[in-house]
């Protein structure tokens, strides 16, 4: 077991809290790294994340790549042998490296993420089209993937018109 | 025989841009007495977004769908992704009697601890395809089905008592006569958004998945989620990939559906060569490309 020098433990302490996970149950065992399909495009795999976690390297930890490469798939905590929820760890530091500004890894898959929830918040349900249509305006990129969203209109697998939901109301709940 | 009723979350990627999904699931589960009563102004379960970004709003999402549900009747979704938001809610709530609270509060109606959440697979405990379909066996033969559940087996630490459902294609569609490829890549996750933000990682591994199977010896794949069936098919980088049907398009196939040409144009890699080729097709299709 590391002992955290003083001032290096806020992250892992704030993670830990939020989380709910005994952060130092991680053996290292590299399961979830070999497990991860996603890995390579990763700066850290997800076990040296976790270790920058147990050695509080919050700035490491906040801007990397990691927390928005990984799409919360489960293949690493379902052969963790520790049962460690890692997805639900990249929740949290995902969270507190909007909330405290930091330099963002993956701004795409941010705006992606933005996006999506604007035509939640809009219709109350995802709306493909507008979300493609703002991701990649904001992304100025108007020729990668236009023969898929040409096919993808054809065979009708992105609709024109959102689908609305009728309780406004909750939605105005729901993104106070 | 009555049919059975259940409450039914659609889900975005279902509803909205797969139809043919959600055409032959309607089909199948009419045809094995089963009726989905789609939950009223359900809305969207929060997808990968809500909970990378906002947990506030990715607990809201679920709860207020939890709060649609006619009470009495169980909840059946088939996106694995909408499950798995809506279970971990269900059960953030049924552990906490204050968030319990303010749910009530919130959504006026009380939290009912009794409501089952199932995914579609369960059913297949509770029906017998074999009461539905004379020669079973004869319904989808000689076609060799490569499975892919893509990241759907794998569950959180909070849902690891959940049924596993591991084989349970190869077993239903086997049963069907159905040769089923076993290829190493069956739980290989499809990369969700990442087919937006980062095509080339998502398009590295869905090849790998397609090169596999085809390399087995698979003439087509098989998947149980709207969202892997369309990264499947737009991110494959081979010449010539085989074809991805959704699990449930097989199976209504198998019980006889009629409607079929309303789903097979829908793809973009065209299923209906092979089903010819496999004498499959009951009904010539008009609209064969």
């Amino acid at each position: 077991m590391i002992e955290l020098e003083n001032g290096h433990e806020d992250l892992t302490w704030d993670i830990q809290k939020q989380s709910g996970i005994n952060l130092s149950s991680c053996l290292h065992c590299r399961t979830c790294t070999n497990a991860c399909p996603f890995s390579e495009g990763m700066d850290y795999p997800p076990n040296v994340l976790l270790r920058l976690i147990q050695m509080g390297m919050e700035k490491e930890a906040l801007e990397s790549s990691t927390i928005w490469v990984c799409v919360g798939c489960n293949t690493c905590c379902s052969f963790c042998p520790m049962a460690i929820d890692i997805p639900g760890i990249m929740d949290c530091l995902r969270e507190k490296a909007l909330e405290q500004g930091e330099n963002i890894g993956e701004p795409d898959i941010v705006n992606f993420h933005t996006e999506v929830l604007n035509t939640v918040e809009k219709y109350g349900r995802a709306h493909k089209l507008e979300i493609m249509m703002q991701y990649k305006l904001k992304k100025l990129d108007f020729v990668n993937d236009f023969g898929v969203g040409l096919k993808m209109l054809k065979k009708r697998k992105l609709n024109l018109t959102p689908s609305k939901i009728k309780d406004k109301k909750a939605l105005k709940k729901i993104f106070k | 025989m009555g049919k059975t009723i259940y409450s039914f979350f659609p889900g975005c990627s279902l509803k909205l841009s797969n139809h043919e999904n959600t055409l032959s699931l309607l089909q199948f589960c009419d045809m094995v007495d089963i009726e989905l009563n789609e939950l009223n102004d359900w809305n969207c379960c929060g997808s990968s977004s809500a909970h990378s970004i906002n947990h506030d709003i990715a607990m809201q999402l679920p709860f207020r769908n939890l709060s649609l549900v006619p009470q009495g009747l169980p909840l059946l979704i088939a996106c694995p992704s909408c499950l798995i938001r809506l279970k971990q809610s269900y059960l953030k709530l049924k552990n906490d009697p204050d968030l319990q609270k303010k749910y009530e509060q919130n959504w006026g109606r009380p939290f009912d601890p009794s409501l089952e959440i199932i995914h579609f697979f369960e059913l297949f405990k509770r029906i017998r395809l074999r009461d539905h379909i004379n020669d079973p066996r004869a319904k989808l033969k000689g076609i060799k089905v490569a499975p892919y559940y893509g990241c759907m087996l794998s569950m959180p630490p909070d849902l690891r008592k959940e049924p596993s459902y591991y084989g349970l294609m190869e077993d239903a569609l086997s049963r069907l006569g159905a040769e089923m490829i076993s290829f190493g890549y069956e739980t290989m996750c499809c990369g969700t958004y990442l087919s937006v933000a980062k095509p080339k990682l998502s398009e590295k591994v869905v090849t790998q998945i397609f090169s596999r199977a085809m390399d087995a010896g698979a003439e087509c794949l098989v998947t149980a989620c709207a969202m892997c069936h369309l990264n499947l098919e737009i991110r494959c980088a081979l010449k010539n990939p085989i074809p991805t049907f959704h699990f449930s398009e097989l199976l209504s196939m198998a019980l006889g559906a009629k409607d079929q040409r309303k789903w097979f144009p829908k793809h973009i890699v065209d299923p209906i060569p092979l089903l010819k080729k496999r004498d499959l097709l009951k009904t010539r299709s008009k609209n064969n490309n």
